[in-house]
């Protein structure tokens, strides 16, 4: 079972606590942006074997979003952090790094 | 290739079963082939077999970076049904499931299709009104179906409790037409038939990199060297997303696990397969007599085959109150696999930006039952360049145009 610690109330919390939101730090294309650009926003979402942000809201919980950094092949949490962000910690990335010296990717 | 009867066996049995032949050869790769298709699951040899069948393409190469249908093909629960709502998606479902209706002749290998009917149950008034639009449009498509009441269900599956307080059965969509199959058995056999055809079954042998040149495929680098391709097509479901990134493109895909279980095996109590969609359970009983029951998908992004266990638990939860005997069964195995969901629940069958490579993914929780109709359609796709009535409407561009096939809506969850 996935535990994934919520950075707001500081609970440890298991992911039926939790529900997923997907894909984190993505920008917005709205009214006058081009096809490509709604579509790559709408519909093609990072899904990489390996380093992923996303985001989760403690549902039954504290009710609030955050961003989780999460190694999809081993479902290893290198850390949380709130959502009003619009790029992972410095921390966090100094993390990942530690544990992945292969990763080289951004958010 | 040697082929099966009942002649080969009464010759074998006089001389101690020595002139069985392997079902398949193990060749090293060469250094160049027409088409190369990754992965060896059930999508990628049925493509594979149809291109030599229909198109006379023999010149084929089909690796694997595993063994042969170990992935998605060997994890799920072989229910094999085309009651769509959506056009193109009953188009294909029903050509899959007309195809392995003689898949065992064709193959000259058993695949033991058993068409023992599908139903799927509604369990709230919003799901009747769905599926009596769904049986409707069956009609229209051709598709066999129809809208059945309570007591139906109860004559046709005994076990079944249709009087729950929380989730009575109010009727259900039958097919008596679809059913199941042996899953490694599909593979396998066509497996045997290519390697008939001379196209070489490659396992163990993984995609490092995909090479082009002036937006063109050239070849694949694998774990065995350097294969060369003029056609290249990506088959491989759940890791089709980290393939298309080596391609340099990105697919609407996101990969998930999806998990499986079976019970311990008893003897014959139920000959027909049962979907629940509102409690997001299915079950079928085994030739072993194991029940097999799937469930819902996990939550988030995964790709370590194994699921969350709470999804098991919900699973059998929100069956029991239908089937009361599985409170008294205990459970022998569970394992997951990893599905490949697009935004509108339906395949991708497409050319895609690099030249001369195509792709054949997004079957999310329900390829088995897609994998000859797959196969078909996408064999048309390589061997002409362009899609066939089959595949039109599942280019990978519907999205940026708009232009859904949208089962998730239709279908609520598993499909």
């Amino acid at each position: 079972m996935l535990i994934v610690h919520c950075p707001h109330c500081g609970v440890q919390a298991d992911e039926t606590e939790l529900t997923n939101g997907g894909q984190a730090h993505l920008r917005r294309f709205g009214p006058g942006s081009s096809d490509a650009e709604f579509e790559a926003y709408m519909f093609a979402r990072k899904n990489p074997k390996g380093v992923h942000f996303e985001r989760w809201r403690h549902s039954y919980g504290c009710g609030k979003w955050f961003i989780a950094a999460r190694c999809t092949a081993t479902l290893e949490v290198f850390g949380t952090y709130p959502a009003q962000t619009t790029e992972p910690p410095a921390a966090i990335i100094a993390t990942i790094k530690k544990r992945r010296p292969e990763w080289e990717g951004s958010e | 290739m040697r082929r099966y009867s009942a002649f080969a066996i009464a010759r074998e049995a006089l001389r101690h079963h020595l002139g069985w032949e392997r079902a398949w050869a193990s060749p090293e790769p060469r250094a160049a082939y027409d088409v190369v298709i990754v992965g060896a699951g059930g999508h990628g040899l049925a493509t594979a077999y149809y291109l030599g069948k229909n198109f006379g393409i023999t010149n084929v190469a089909v690796i694997e970076k595993g063994w042969l249908g170990g992935g998605n093909t060997g994890r799920n629960t072989t229910i094999i049904r085309s009651n769509y709502l959506q056009d193109p998606s009953a188009a294909i479902y029903e050509k899959s499931r007309s195809l392995y209706e003689t898949l065992s002749q064709d193959l000259n290998y058993n695949v033991m299709f058993s068409p023992r009917g599908v139903m799927m149950l509604a369990q709230t008034h919003h799901e009747v009104r769905g599926y009596l639009r769904t049986a409707h449009a069956n009609v229209l498509q051709g598709v066999e179906t129809e809208w059945i009441g309570p007591d139906r269900v109860k004559e046709l599956c005994p076990i079944m409790n249709i009087d729950g307080p929380r989730y009575p059965v109010l009727g259900a969509l039958w097919q008596p037409r679809g059913g199941t199959a042996r899953h490694d058995a599909v593979a396998w056999g066509y497996a045997r038939a290519c390697s008939a055809m001379g196209m070489h079954i490659i396992q163990q042998c993984e995609v490092t990199g995909v090479r082009s040149e002036a937006g063109q495929v050239t070849g694949v680098d694998t774990t065995k060297g350097f294969i060369g391709c003029k056609k290249l097509g990506m088959v491989v479901a759940g890791h089709s997303s980290v393939l298309a990134e080596k391609a340099g493109f990105r697919l609407p895909i996101e990969s998930m696990a999806l998990q499986a279980l079976v019970s311990e095996p008893i003897k014959p109590c139920m000959d027909v397969v049962v979907m629940a969609n509102t409690v997001h359970g299915y079950m079928s009983q085994s030739d072993k007599g194991e029940m097999v029951i799937g469930g819902g998908t996990d939550s988030f992004n995964n790709y370590t085959q194994r699921g969350s266990f709470h999804h098991i638990e919900e699973t059998l939860r929100a069956l029991i109150e239908t089937f009361p005997m599985l409170s008294r069964l205990k459970m022998l195995r569970q394992w997951g696999g990893i599905v490949d969901m697009t935004g509108d629940r339906s395949p991708i069958i497409s050319k895609t930006p690099l030249g001369g490579c195509f792709v054949n993914c997004g079957w999310g929780t329900g390829g088995f039952k897609a994998i000859p109709g797959s196969g078909w359609a996408m064999a048309e796709l390589m061997a002409k360049g362009e899609p066939g009535p089959l595949a039109e409407e599942f280019s990978m561009y519907r999205f940026r145009e708009g232009r859904f096939i949208d089962e998730s809506v239709a279908a609520g969850v598993a499909h």
